[in-house]
């Protein structure tokens, strides 16, 4: 088991054998990606922010909860911080398994817990040139600029 | 007891800063740091219950606070 935060590209063919043993006879590998368009925004990239030791700690817990919960000791995740550009592999999630079942539940909850729990934001750059972080709602900032992102 | 809360995120950019420096008596709990919060940095608009950590696990608005702990406040998360 292992989890890291890392600020460069994510090797997903060392991950995925990092994790399969022959003891295995299922890998998943769940790996998120940066997409050209959010709500039908045109996006060029994304940056993301953490709140390092505590999304090393959450990552480290959830990798820890689902080795117990799907009952494997084989999960590597990796989470991309900085600026990533299109096609860029934010996270990724690999889980080995005797059986195919756990391996791919065991890598969905870790993606929709990661989602809910791990401190880390997405600043957005759109193709206009304008940014915004992601899923935080409309800011209304009381002095008219205050909110701007990349104040 | 003075407070350094972390900021993250809009959060952050919002206050013009990446930490809020407050003022809490002794045995104040989270929901008193986050009030302090308001009044330091009032473009700061924070929604009825915010995220707050306190030593990098989540925290109810009811936990104590000690001096010593490492406090952040921050917008809901979206990663992966």
């Amino acid at each position: 088991m292992r989890t890291a935060l890392v600020g460069v590209p994510i090797d997903l063919a060392a991950i995925a054998a990092e994790v399969l043993t022959p003891a295995e006879g299922a890998l998943s590998l769940f790996v998120g990606t940066v997409r050209n368009e959010n709500g039908g925004r045109p996006v060029d990239g994304i940056e993301y922010n953490a709140y390092a030791p505590m999304a090393e700690r959450e990552l480290a817990l959830l990798a820890d909860e689902a080795c117990a919960q799907f009952g494997t000791e084989h999960v590597v995740i990796e989470h991309r911080t900085g600026f990533l550009a299109l096609g860029e592999a934010s996270v990724a999630i690999a889980v080995a398994h005797a059986h195919r079942a756990p391996a791919l539940n065991a890598a969905r909850w870790i993606i929709e817990e990661l989602k809910r729990r791990v401190p880390i934001w997405k600043l957005e750059h759109y193709t206009d040139g304008t940014r915004e972080w992601v899923g935080q709602g409309r800011y209304s900032p009381v002095d008219g600029d205050a909110g701007a992102p990349d104040a | 007891m003075t407070v350094d809360v972390l900021l993250f995120a809009s959060y952050a950019d919002a206050a013009g800063a990446p930490q809020v420096r407050v003022t809490v008596a002794t045995g104040a709990c989270v929901g008193d740091v986050v009030a302090e919060v308001r009044a330091a940095a009032p473009a700061l608009v924070l929604p009825a219950r915010p995220l707050v950590a306190v030593n990098q696990r989540y925290a109810p608005p009811t936990q104590v606070v000690l001096a010593s702990d490492e406090v952040a406040l921050f917008p809901p998360v979206s990663g992966g």
